[in-house]
């Protein structure tokens, strides 16, 4: 027989005002194994939580039922109440009398009433059948993985490695730097991109804490939350990284040229190559989709003879290059993996009413960033890139793959009134002569002084701002006629512009998708990570041990990014701050003397925490892997036959909850 | 020449019934400008078509029914396949001709619903497009009708010569088949209008 | 292979745009496609009916289609507008409310199946034996406001820069030029309303030509077609330009290319004749 102690809250007047509670305590006291019932204005209070500890003590109390609101906001203080007072802390159940009952039956007190009282019967007949739960500890590895080598993956790693942990930085590109080393001034203080972000690159290459590891990618992973075990895959650069100098000497001797990705095309690069000067780490890269060599591998194999290559190879000075390197897998262990693969922007090549790709003159907001680089395609010399020729008039077009259903793009990119701001300034500042004219719908420059700076464009830099989208550019001759509208007067305009610059959207990497289902975290529809709350938890996943920085979750300019990964940093060293993890004791649990080992229940469950044992005698049975279970339920119901319980909502719990309605 | 807009006095049920006639949430538009910039009649119309959207938002039923830019727009759909909510910006303008019709206002381009209405009553008769008869039925249809017909008359002899000009009118065998399409649609209309369901 | 359809020429066929359809039915002769012409075909209701009556718009193109769907061949058709609009119709005809409704006024039972193709869809599958290239002439491809939009109702090409009329003339040797006009609205049936904006309308596609270095504009609309030809002349005297641009239907050329006489291509019917440019580049 149990001592059951039920404990009513008021909830100022959010449940007393709607709830009878003197009526459900007197119904309270005639529910079996009741044995004492008190009501509080405020239980969670200091005074509330008192009263309960001091009548589990007096009364023996060997349960405690708190009708009072949601779990989700005190269960945490309730269980450490009834803990303080020396019961176990599961042996607790929680009616819900707010969310569920006076929130929403507002209007009908009496029948608002009636369902208290039968949640706490509930309850009661729940937590009767209660047992003790006991959290298990876990080891932390105290290794940090970080997924992504753009600006939040370089802050992040850095604040892991400086508060004493070990970091591993994976990135896919043979450097890391992201796009903030494709920029050339960042906005709004018009500082050198490079300038301000190698710094931070050089720290990351020469911390004792951190490996970095390029031209690598995330492939597998098991494990849980401070336990996880990564095979990463490093792609062979066909160069020896420990010999290698960086210098250079590979470049100027092959024959081969390629359109450069880091130049977004606008340059072309030889099939080995440094990505950029600053690159870190600065090594050559052999790209065998174009070296000669590898060429002459491919075609021996279809069994033609061309002439092979090995230019490289016998000009290095290092003697670095390595045609049989071989891409090799890793394996670690860590404790947190850390998210921050960065975006790309939209392929305008979609607009076929900007010339579907086809106008060399028409180019993207990042390509112009390239042409502005002093390390650029043209060494900072904005020109247009049929002619070589200076151009006078420019146009740039707001929302190219934002803000547009039409191109399944539905979101605002968020940086790009700002960095067309920044561009129109920039342009005015390598030639006074130019005109730039923006075509925007809404201008959104909401960060530290970031209204001013756009202002600035229009006031001190002459930049003519245009309210409406162009509807089309059309190419003649020499110049590019842009139709627009300048809807604040209501014209149609039309713009004979030497270059149209297009402020193309932010979008995750390619990659993304592919690296949330390997980790089995959320992406929504844009294929932006999902963060565990949008409000409250901006840096975690759903899945406890990943976390969230940068504008794979959404878009965001350089100083939220770098924000976002010094606090996705703190939350992977609160992490390791512990060298145990307690896992929560609500888990699913086999019989394992009746299962039959038909695994039903490993192939529902959405977290794979359930895998097949074999018992000493042979038989194979499903076991739980009490780390990873979340405790969703459903291998409970799917197994067939009904061995699959789960701690703190046994089958038994829930059907004496369904019974007790009846009586 | 501009009007203050006293909200909310506005008309709430003009923009309802443009939207449940035209199929598309007319609220949806957030007044980018993309169709009014590839619009190539915007320059020769009094609204275009953004504000003409902004006006059907705003409830100004009898502002945006009375203006010339439904009747010279052409359909050309330039702005629906452009714009970036997914609006059929030209079946917009096409649900407000008809609504305009209906409600008896006055086409501010009175020769171009001359010229329409001249079609339908050709097609009607003859179950094809008579393009002599459809010439000499709209210049009888107005004054300005004439007189737009009379501005063609230096291409009527090049016309006659090189046979543009049909002067027997077609024979079809399928005529009274369309002379009954009319009459159906009329009498289903007559139903809707008399309390019918849709 | 070419196939068999059944063929609705459109009003104009009858009068103002004979010459397209006779050289359409010379050319698809040649080629073996067959033609059967659906009988006692009636108007598609063109821009008028959609402007002002939506049943009627969608119930006039569903009489012709029902037709086919009988005689169990896909429609082929020449007039951008009735394409559009016999498009529009079995698009619209998809919903099953819609469908009742329509068979209701037409009195038939129509299940729309029928398939409606332009003749440069069924020409793009085809080989043409070229006989007597085009040499070099130089085009623009005039396709009009209505035959590529929308994308997802004609589902006939890419709706910016559409490329299949440029392929067709490419097969024939001439030079098809990049020209940003491809899809500009000529004014369309404001023609007898406002003649003054079809005149700008046009002048500025003849302007466009001309800087991109045409000798001729190749269309597929006999509205497109009376705009810009039969208007030349007065568009020349509006805007002080020189009424020199022969507009040429795809159908004379491929006509043409096949080594058919030239004179049934009917150039006499032009405002603008084509002949001497034509003899110029040593086509005729």
């Amino acid at each position: 027989m149990a001592r059951i102690g039920v404990f009513l809250c008021y909830c100022g007047t959010n449940i007393g005002g709607v709830v009878n509670i003197p009526r459900v305590a007197e119904a309270a006291k005639a529910m079996p194994e009741v044995v004492f019932v008190q009501d509080n204005k405020y239980t969670c209070s200091e005074p509330g939580q008192l009263e309960i500890r001091n009548a589990i003590v007096d009364k023996s109390l060997d349960r405690v039922v708190i009708g009072c609101c949601s779990p989700r906001m005190h269960e945490k203080t309730y269980r450490k109440a009834v803990e303080s007072a020396g019961l176990n802390p599961y042996l607790l159940e929680i009616a819900n009398l707010r969310e569920h009952c006076s929130w929403v039956h507002g209007n009908d007190k009496d029948r608002a009433t009636s369902k208290a009282i039968e949640l706490v019967k509930m309850a009661v007949a729940k937590v009767s059948r209660h047992e003790s739960l006991f959290p298990k500890e876990v080891p932390v590895t105290k290794r940090a993985l970080v997924i992504g080598g753009g600006v939040a993956g370089i802050q992040a790693a850095l604040d892991i490695a400086n508060s004493g942990y070990e970091v591993v930085l994976v990135e896919k590109q043979p450097t890391i730097g992201g796009r903030m080393s494709q920029l050339d001034k960042t906005f709004p203080t018009l500082d050198c991109s490079a300038c301000i972000l190698t710094p931070k690159m050089v720290d990351v290459a020469q911390h004792p804490n951190i490996r970095l590891i390029t031209c690598a990618e995330v492939k597998k992973i098991k494990g849980f939350v401070g336990n996880f075990e990564i095979d990463i895959l490093r792609r062979a650069k066909k160069v020896d990284e420990t010999i290698c100098t960086g210098c250079g000497v590979c470049m100027t001797k092959c024959l081969v040229r390629t359109p450069s990705e880091f130049d977004l095309g606008m340059r072309n690069r030889s099939a080995i190559y440094v990505p950029f000067p600053q690159a870190i780490p600065l090594k050559a890269i052999i790209d065998t989709d174009h070296c000669g060599h590898f060429q002459y591998l491919r075609e021996r194999q279809e069994g033609r003879d061309v002439p092979d290559c090995n230019i490289c190879q016998q000009t290095c000075p290092a003697e670095a290059i390595r045609y049989d390197q071989e891409d090799e897998i890793i394996t670690e262990r860590f404790g947190a993996i850390l998210v921050a693969t960065g975006f790309k922007t939209f392929d305008h090549s979609a607009y076929g009413e900007f010339g579907g790709g086809r106008y060399p003159d028409v180019i993207s907001s990042l390509q112009l960033e390239r042409l502005m680089s002093a390390s650029g395609p043209t060494s900072g010399e904005i020109v247009r890139p049929s002619d070589k020729t200076h151009p006078k008039t420019v146009v740039f077009i707001s929302c190219v793959g934002s803000r547009d259903d039409n191109k399944g793009r539905s979101y605002c990119s968020k940086i790009c009134c700002m960095y067309m701001a920044k561009q129109s300034i920039m342009l005015k500042e390598h030639d006074p002569d130019v005109q730039s004219y923006i075509f925007y719908i809404d201008i959104r420059a909401g960060g530290k002084d970031f209204d001013e700076f756009a202002q600035r464009a229009q006031d001190e830099y002459g930049v003519l701002y245009l309210r409406g989208r162009v509807s089309k550019i059309a190419q003649e001759g020499k110049k590019l006629i842009v139709y627009g509208e300048d809807s604040l007067m209501g014209h149609p305009v039309q713009i004979p512009a030497d270059m149209v610059v297009l402020a193309t959207g932010v979008e995750p990497n390619d990659g993304a998708p592919a690296l949330a289902q390997i980790l089995n975290v959320s992406y929504d529809t844009h294929n932006f990570f999902v963060e565990a709350h949008p409000k409250l938890r901006p840096v975690e996943t759903q899945t406890d041990g990943i976390f969230l920085a940068g504008c794979a979750v959404g878009p965001r300019d350089i100083p939220e990014s770098v924000a976002h990964g010094s606090a996705a940093a703190v939350k992977v060293t609160a992490l390791f701050s512990r060298d145990t993890l307690a896992t929560d004791p609500m888990v699913s649990t086999i019989d394992q003397m009746r299962c039959v080992g038909c695994l039903a229940c490993a192939e529902v469950c959405p977290f794979n925490a359930i895998e097949p044992q074999v018992l000493r005698d042979g038989r194979v049975v499903a076991s739980v892997n009490e780390s990873l279970c979340k405790g969703c339920g459903l291998c409970v119901a799917t197994c067939r036959s009904g061995c699959a319980n789960l701690k703190g909502f046994t089958l038994q719990q829930l059907l004496a909850e369904v019974n007790s309605l009846w009586r | 020449m501009t009007t203050t807009t006293v909200i909310p006095s506005v008309s709430r049920e003009f923009l309802l019934a443009v939207q449940q006639e035209s199929q598309q949430n007319v609220l949806r538009c957030y007044q980018c400008g993309k169709c009014s910039a590839g619009c190539p009649l915007a320059y020769a119309m009094d609204l275009g078509p953004r504000r003409v959207m902004r006006a059907v938002q705003l409830g100004l039923k009898d502002y945006v029914l009375s203006c010339t830019s439904i009747w010279i727009c052409v359909s050309c759909e330039t702005c629906s396949v452009r714009c970036p909510r997914e609006i059929d910006i030209a079946r917009v303008m096409e649900s407000l001709r008809m609504i305009s019709v209906e409600e008896g206002f006055s086409p501010a381009e009175k020769e171009v619903e001359i010229f329409h209405r001249a079609f339908l009553e050709v097609i009607e008769k003859r179950g094809r497009a008579f393009e002599t008869e459809l010439v000499a039925s709209y210049s009888m249809g107005g004054v300005g009708a004439l007189r737009t017909s009379m501005g063609n008359i230096a291409l009527l002899p090049g016309m006659l010569s090189k046979g543009k000009l049909a002067i027997v009118p077609p024979s079809v065998s399928g005529a009274n088949d369309v002379k009954k399409i009319f009459a159906k649609v009329r009498e289903i209309e007559q139903r809707e209008t008399s309390g019918g369901s849709e | 292979m070419p196939g068999a359809y059944a063929y609705y020429p459109g009003c104009t066929q009858e009068s103002s745009a004979k010459e397209y359809g006779e050289s359409t039915k010379l050319v698809c002769e040649e080629l073996g496609i067959e033609l059967h012409e659906i009988d006692g075909w009636t108007c598609c209701g063109a821009s008028s009916a959609h402007t002002t009556n939506h049943l009627l718009s969608v119930a006039l193109p569903a009489r012709d289609l029902q037709v086919a769907e009988e005689m169990g061949m896909p429609v082929a058709v020449i007039c951008a507008m009735c394409y559009s609009r016999l498009k529009y119709a079995s698009h619209e005809l998809n919903d099953p409310k819609t469908l009742a409704l329509v068979n209701e006024v037409i009195e038939k039972d129509f299940q729309n199946t029928t398939q409606v193709l332009h003749l440069l869809e069924i020409l793009d599958k085809e080989r043409i034996p070229v006989r007597k290239p085009l040499k070099r002439l130089k085009v623009v491809c005039y396709y009009g406001c209505i035959l590529a939009r929308p994308k997802k109702v004609t589902h006939f090409d890419d709706e910016e820069n559409p490329q299949i009329m440029d392929r067709l003339l490419g097969k024939l040797d001439a030079v098809s030029i990049d020209w940003g006009f491809k899809t500009e609205c000529c004014g369309a049936s404001l023609t007898l309303s406002r003649r003054d904006l079809v005149r700008d309308l046009s002048h500025r596609v003849l302007e466009a030509a001309r800087r991109a270095g045409a000798d001729c504009i190749v269309v597929a609309c006999p509205m497109c077609h009376s705009n810009l030809d039969m208007q030349q002349a007065g568009i020349a005297e509006q805007h002080g330009s020189k009424a020199d641009i022969p507009i040429i239907y795809f159908t004379q050329l491929v006509g043409l290319s096949l080594g058919l006489n030239p004179g049934r291509m009917m150039f006499d019917r032009h405002f603008v004749d084509p002949q001497p440019l034509l003899r110029e580049k040593g086509v005729i």
